[in-house]
């Protein structure tokens, strides 16, 4: 009977030291390939760091697209009404690229304040602007609301 | 008329699925047999009205009724015929009938092939389709009717189908995707039936396991349909993203995949019962999650439906009913079905406990990866998104595990073995597949390379094990008398099934590894050499589609300086709704497939062309081919189960403790 | 002692019992979290200024450089207002249909030209035709940070005293304007009724 009792135990031990174990170690790989969402007003007011790999979203700003002529080499601003962002990016933009859509992409900010894009996405199925596009501007302009109010006080 | 006739026919299926939930159940409480009967026709003529109103709705696609708003959105008199027999599931409404269509008709295959269970158990299953039945139909009646109309006046053209969904892979793909999903229904019927009954056996098992077996093959298929549609459909060459939409189906095929597993222990053993149940319970869980996912918009996806708030309520509210009530069953009744016994540490019970454990870790992998960027929305922490890198680091490591397991897993015996004879047995295999293992990439490539050795070593591992089982029960077989073709049709499709996992794990191994990428910018007349192949771009030309036009390149393929194919690809652009579409060229092959896609258009008549080289890729889909088709012949070996009388007797009796 | 391993247990009752009811919890939980997450939902923009009015100061005209528009031009009379801009391709597509329902369903409908230059935004109403009643001049984006634009197109209903009823992010087209067109028919009757 004791030694039953023991075993139990032993399996009870098991088990809750294995599941957590494991749950740890999901949620540290977890937090080691995040991807943290910014806004150029967030890069603006240095949220984010040069080195770290983010996203950032906003619309393309219009007449800012320029294109190297012998290779793939592109650079474009993106904006959320209240900053700009120069983006870098060498590849092959996707179908819904367009000036004034809007886009996320996916890279690392450099120290100079300029973001080199190793991925820019434009949501397929959708007419409209990424969500992530759309509540970055309107945290922007929320901000700038704010602002506005302040200085009227 | 026809829209109105579609719309009665669902009100009245709602009617038939709320009786069917209801009737039988009465009939069990009161002991009315004649009631407990009528399970069948109220489920024949739920499918029957559920059949009509689908036929409706087709019917209005055809005959371009543009006075119903669910066929202006979605179809446009200018799109190809087949297209409007698939733009019926091109959205949400539709999809939800065609998920209650799809319910029904697995509702009738149980009230047809179940008609040698115990009454009170047809009585008890069809009434829990039932019911799920009845909660679907109300959600499509009362937030999604397809049948809606505009009135007083029609539009005059459709907004068109989305160009995404133009294309043959996503005509079968979401019918495959459902018939998996919905699948799993029966097993978790069965579950809940079980769990009134507060009695599990290995009969019980029996009956479940080919259902079980059924809904897997078609999840398989449409999984593998998905990614299929993907790599040649978005134009970024990729097979498998690790998006949300991708993840939610995932999630109920390896929870699937570890119930096909533990039923196999409570039939042979009659272990595992309560946890069987719960996993029957939970994959069906998973499934709806899946469905609520896509359509609350919650998550969001290249593959997401437009979303409503008010749906997405509705949605959560019948997933709580329907998880929460089972659960809240389970937890009450599933003490009774507790089941003891002791098996040797080397046994098969083992090694379908350590796979069902891998399985739920990989799951947990899955839904953690997949969930908490929600979550963290939700409890007011920063926009995440979770990379493909955390899945590939975790979840790859433990396919691994699980396909060296498997190996072991079919050779070992029930009970016990003796480890000298597994050895044995193992020996021959584990020299064949290390030394093949290690070959490959030098066969392959010149060099070495341990992801590609270890992948090789482990198909060539899971040939060589199930040679080694097939030849060991032959030799039983031959012994008794009888013959290879004798070990029946379940034997072979869960052999085929195991192989088809590793000819699947190989191709994403060597995609993975030798794939070579190229984004180039082209002039006519340029020149790229990509994987052995030389590009040469001849320009492009300007063709017209029914309902777009199209700028579509040429680009030839030379192998040693001969031409071997043309490549097309184009660049669409959709008449109605103004969309812009990239249509990829492949040439497709066992060994390699050849991939071009169109780009931007730049200055001087020149394009922005992405050029791939994809070794391997086709063996993917071919190794899930062969998993579905294993599992339907594991599902129809076994078909006598659920037709003839339940089997009183097992082979092996379970020894208490 | 030999290899055998118990794995089915026999743990007291009340604990096996509290093991089963662990998923049960799990999944509650769950079903908590998903409600609360149905709320932010990310494609939905819960506007706080529906129910208040648009501001009294309203922005230049577009084509009347000399005109300042206000509330009052509204003239009693329900309306959308459709933020757009000559760099938006979505507002490209939703033009043609803001010109049918502004003709075949008589729909006031008010535009507010977004972060723009005029003699594009211009140049653009006389090439595409011009579904506006007039339009909003908003260089600036002054009066779309008061009405809490997200981006264009995006389309508000207003009531005939000015204040937003509804609003709508993305393009109006077939499939989003029946259900605006609901609540525009109704402030219709409702204004007809006095």
């Amino acid at each position: 009977m004791h030694l039953k009792r023991k075993r139990k135990l032993q399996q009870l031990l098991l088990l809750t030291v294995g599941s957590g174990l494991i749950i740890g170690l999901i949620l540290y790989a977890l937090s080691e390939n995040i991807n943290l969402f910014f806004s150029p007003s967030e890069i603006a007011s240095r949220k984010a760091y040069p080195v770290q790999r983010i996203k950032v979203g906003g619309m393309v700003r219009e007449g800012s697209l320029e294109r190297a002529n012998d290779s793939l080499q592109v650079s474009f601003m993106i904006t959320d009404y209240q900053h700009d962002l120069v983006v870098y990016y060498d590849g092959i933009l996707p179908d819904l690229f367009r000036e004034g859509q809007g886009i996320v992409a996916q890279g690392q900010l450099q120290a100079d304040g300029a973001f080199v894009a190793d991925q820019v996405l434009a949501k397929h199925d959708e007419n409209y602007m990424p969500p992530e596009v759309s509540d970055a501007i309107e945290q922007a302009s929320a901000a700038a609301n704010a602002t506005t109010e302040q200085t009227d006080l | 008329m026809i829209p109105e006739l579609g719309h009665l026919a669902l009100i009245l299926a709602l009617c038939l699925a709320i009786a069917l939930a209801v009737v039988p159940l009465f009939g069990n409480a009161t002991s009315q047999l004649r009631l407990q009967v009528a399970a069948h026709p109220l489920a024949l003529g739920q499918g029957c009205m559920l059949l009509l109103a689908y036929a409706a709705l087709t019917v209005s696609f055809i005959m371009d009724d543009f006075s119903v708003v669910y066929v202006v959105a979605n179809s446009n008199s200018a799109l190809p015929l087949p297209y409007k027999f698939s733009a019926v599931w091109g959205s949400h409404e539709g999809s939800l009938l065609l998920w209650v269509f799809i319910l029904s008709l697995w509702t009738i295959a149980v009230s047809l092939l179940g008609k040698r269970l115990p009454l009170l158990m047809q009585a008890r299953v069809l009434a829990v389709m039932g019911m799920i039945s009845s909660g679907f139909l109300a959600f499509t009646l009362l937030t999604s009717n397809p049948f809606k109309r505009y009135l007083p006046d029609a539009a005059i053209e459709g907004a068109d189908l989305n160009p995404l969904l133009q294309d043959f892979g996503l005509m079968i793909h979401p019918p495959m995707l459902y018939m998996g999903y919905v699948g799993f229904s029966v097993a978790f019927a069965f579950a809940i039936a079980a769990l009134m009954d507060g009695k599990v056996d290995a009969a019980w098992a029996r009956w479940v396991r080919p259902w079980t077996a059924m809904a897997w093959g078609f999840l398989t298929l449409g999984i593998a349909l998905g990614s299929w549609w993907a790599y040649y459909e978005l134009g970024w060459g990729g097979w498998w993203f690790w998006d949300p939409v991708e993840n939610a189906s995932l999630m109920p095929w390896l929870s699937g995949t570890a119930l096909l597993h533990s039923l196999a222990v409570s039939e042979q053993r009659r272990l595992f019962k309560s946890w069987t149940l719960l996993l029957a319970i939970l994959t069906f869980s998973l499934s709806l999650l899946g469905t609520f996912l896509v359509r609350s918009g919650v998550l969001t996806s290249v593959h997401a439906f437009a979303t409503d708030p008010e749906r997405g309520y509705f949605m959560l509210l019948l997933l709580v009913l329907c998880v929460g009530g089972s659960l809240v069953l389970y937890a009450l009744r599933a003490s009774t079905v507790r089941s003891r016994a002791v098996f040797n540490l080397l046994s098969r019970e083992t090694c379908l406990l350590a796979n069902n454990i891998l399985l739920m870790v990989a799951l947990a992998i899955v839904f953690l990866g997949t969930l908490y960027p929600l979550f963290l929305d939700v409890l007011g922490g920063e926009r995440i998104s979770v990379g493909p890198p955390y899945f590939n680091v975790l979840f790859v490591p433990i396919m691994a595990l699980l396909l060296l397991l498997l190996g072991i897993g079919i050779n070992v015996r029930w009970r016990a073995m003796p480890s000298q004879r597994l050895m044995h047995l193992l020996r021959q295999p584990l020299l064949w597949a290390l030394g093949a293992g290690f070959a490959w990439p030098w066969v392959y490539a010149g060099a070495f390379n341990a992801s590609v050795a270890l992948a090789g070593a482990l198909l060539v591992w899971l040939l060589a094990t199930s040679v080694a089982d097939l030849r060991q029960r032959v030799q039983q077989q031959n012994n008794a008398g009888s013959v290879w073709w004798k070990l029946g049709a379940s034997y072979y499709g869960m052999l085929l099934a195991h192989i088809g996992i590793g000819f699947t794990a190989l191709g994403i191994v060597m995609v993975s590894h030798y794939s070579v990428e190229v984004s180039l910018r082209m002039a006519p007349n340029d020149k790229v050499n990509v994987g052995g192949y030389q590009f040469i771009f001849d320009g492009v030309k300007s063709i017209d589609g029914p309902n777009y036009s199209s700028i579509q390149a040429q680009v030839q393929v030379l192998k040693n300086g001969s031409v071997q194919q043309i490549l097309q690809p184009e660049k669409r652009h959709y008449n109605a709704g103004q969309q812009v579409m990239t249509e990829v060229a492949i040439d497709a092959g066992l060994w390699r497939d050849l991939y071009v896609a169109m780009g931007e258009p730049l200055a001087q008549d020149s394009w922005a062309l992405r050029i791939h080289y994809k070794p391997f890729v086709r063996w993917i889909w071919l190794g899930a081919l062969l998993m579905a088709f294993g599992a339907g012949s594991a599902a129809w070996g076994k078909r006598h189960r659920f037709i003839l009388l339940p089997v009183a007797q097992t082979r092996h009796k379970g020894i208490n403790s | 002692m030999n290899q055998d391993t118990t794995v089915a247990t026999n743990w007291p009752g009340w604990r096996w019992r509290l093991l089963l009811l662990l998923p049960m919890v799990l999944a509650f939980g769950m079903g908590a979290l998903l409600w609360k997450s149905i709320g932010t939902d990310p494609n939905r923009l819960e506007s706080n200024l529906i129910g208040k009015p648009i501001p009294e100061l309203l922005g230049p005209s577009l084509l009347d450089q000399q005109r300042f528009l206000q509330r009052s031009d509204l003239s009693g009379q329900p309306a959308l207002l459709n933020v757009w801009a000559t760099w938006c391709t979505s507002c490209a597509i939703e033009h043609p249909y803001l010109i049918q329902i502004a003709k075949l369903e008589q729909v006031r409908i008010i535009g507010i030209n977004y972060h723009d230059k005029r003699p594009q935004a211009i140049d653009w109403l006389n090439r595409l035709g011009n579904p506006y009643a007039f339009t909003v001049f908003d260089q600036q984006g002054d009066l779309g940070i008061e009405l809490g634009v997200t981006g264009a197109p995006e389309t508000y209903l207003v009531d005939a005293a000015g204040i937003i009823r509804a609003r709508h992010v993305g393009i109006l087209n077939e499939r989003t304007w029946p259900q605006l067109r609901q609540q525009y028919q109704q402030l219709i009757a409702d204004v007809d009724s006095q």
